[in-house]
């Protein structure tokens, strides 16, 4: 008689036990973010998700974009976050990684959980305001997810990076107005004073007045030059690079230190 | 006698030498305390920034979010009127970030926590109509309140982890004399906000 009453009182208790560990094993389960690899580039499929050309295409694709806007979109693609909140660690990883320029913060972080059906794409500081939540949600749900829904991965991330080119390339050009450093009337500026200054140059020469002030003048316009020059550099017009690039292997000059806020958007499927 | 003399003046020379060498010790030490110090507070300054302008985000999305709601549905007003309420409260308070005491950070916590509450229940309830959530407009919300969130996670948890090499600084012992000198106080960590325990994510997902 007394078995089954004390049955009954242990049964609440092992049940709170069952339920502390499992809470526990969720609280515990933490998703580790993989160190910096070695080769730095911009597909990293973890789980075999993409066949071998499928790979190959995209992380040429998106490294063929670096190299030209000098924006890096990183992909990586994982079993799953282990019960992580993707909307926070597509961010963390990303800003773990420093994907993008660290002075122009303009990397993309896409992040794909195959078992979790998730994706979740986070936008570094400098292009959140181009990619807001608002257009990647949408490039997920109207873009991606009815390819993942097919089964048809690679079009998937392939069709949204796409658009993430075109919401980038689309706003480039507004953006680059309010930016006063990097103008497109700066450098035209810039160009018409090195016009004017080689046109001064060449006056002097064609004056043939080469005395010791004339020599001073043209020492000057050195100056003038590798200022302008070194300008230009950090300017980052269309045909910069990261700091080259090497065949297919990956980004040239690495991760560059992009921070991210944690911003982003994803869905699942 | 004589010797005594010159033994006392080594004496005192010595003692003179040795007191300009640690007051020239302390000043650099106080140097490098002090500059250190001031680079970690700017560091938990700008976080704390982070922290401010993400809230301060998430109040213009809320109002966003009611008129888009009150347009598209004929919405419960209570759910909204807690909303407004408890984002007008939010709105009342801002913290000096040179000075954070525990207290300011408790209330700022408990406020804002109450208004992740009041959202959460908005978005619950938003879920009875299909009109809204056919609504791209709606939908580009609900992603940007999500996202939202979690930059307001994230700068929370950097404000945090900005704070511990200060607080480290100025309160491992030689340091702490002259933090309580030179007037740098340790700053409060956030504890997980009060109201919403959890981050805001699973409710926004209605797909």
């Amino acid at each position: 008689m007394q078995f089954p009453i004390t049955n009954t009182r242990f049964k609440p208790f092992i049940l709170a036990l069952t339920i502390t560990f499992l809470v526990f094993n969720i609280g515990f389960a933490q998703f580790n973010i993989p160190e910096i690899p070695e080769e730095q580039t911009s597909v990293y499929d973890y789980v075999g998700l993409l066949s071998k050309n499928e790979k190959i295409n995209l992380e040429r694709k998106l490294i063929k974009y670096s190299d030209t806007t000098s924006t890096q979109i990183v992909v990586a693609i994982i079993g799953s976050t282990k019960g992580e909140n993707i909307g926070l660690l597509t961010p963390r990883w990303a800003h773990k990684w420093g994907v993008g320029q660290a002075k122009e913060d303009n990397g993309v972080f896409i992040l794909l959980a195959r078992d979790d059906r998730q994706i979740w794409i986070s936008p570094g500081y400098g292009v959140e305001d181009r990619l807001t939540a608002g257009i990647v949600g949408e490039i997920v749900r109207n873009v991606i997810i009815p390819e993942f829904k097919n089964g048809d991965y690679f079009q998937g991330l392939n069709k949204g990076t796409d658009a993430i080119f075109d919401v980038l390339t689309g706003a480039y050009k507004g953006a680059r107005k309010a930016d006063k450093n990097n103008s497109p009337f700066g450098f035209f500026f810039l160009l018409i004073i090195i016009f004017i200054i080689i046109m001064i140059s060449k006056n002097r020469r064609g004056g043939g007045g080469n005395n010791g002030r004339g020599g001073n003048r043209h020492g000057g316009f050195d100056i003038w030059d590798a200022i302008i020059l070194s300008n230009m550099g950090r300017g980052g017009f269309g045909s910069r690079s990261g700091g080259g690039f090497s065949g297919g292997g990956g980004f040239g000059g690495g991760f560059g230190g992009g921070g991210f806020s944690g911003g982003g958007a994803g869905g699942s499927w | 006698m004589k010797k005594g003399l010159i033994s006392g003046l080594g004496c005192g020379a010595i003692a003179a030498i040795a007191i300009g060498i640690f007051i020239v010790i302390s000043i650099l030490f106080g140097m490098n305390f002090n500059n250190k110090a001031v680079a970690l507070e700017e560091n938990v300054g700008e976080a704390w920034g982070n922290v401010q302008t993400s809230y301060q985000r998430r109040n213009d999305l809320i109002g966003n979010l009611v008129n888009t709601v009150k347009g598209a549905a004929d919405f419960e007003r209570k759910t909204l009127t807690e909303v407004i309420e408890a984002r007008a409260k939010a709105t009342s308070i801002s913290i000096d970030p040179n000075n954070i005491t525990p207290e300011q950070l408790a209330q700022y916590n408990q406020v804002q926590g109450g208004l992740s509450g009041a959202l959460k229940s908005l978005l619950v309830t938003v879920e009875r109509y299909p009109e809204l959530k056919s609504n791209q407009n709606f939908l580009k919300l609900q992603d940007e309140l999500t996202s939202t969130e979690n930059t307001i996670q994230t700068a929370r948890t950097r404000y945090n982890e900005a704070i511990k090499p200060y607080n480290i600084h100025i309160k491992t012992f030689p340091n702490s004399l002259l933090a309580g000198i030179l007037n740098f106080d340790s700053k409060p960590y956030f504890d997980s906000e009060s109201g919403a325990e959890q981050p805001v994510d699973v409710e926004f997902d209605f797909n």
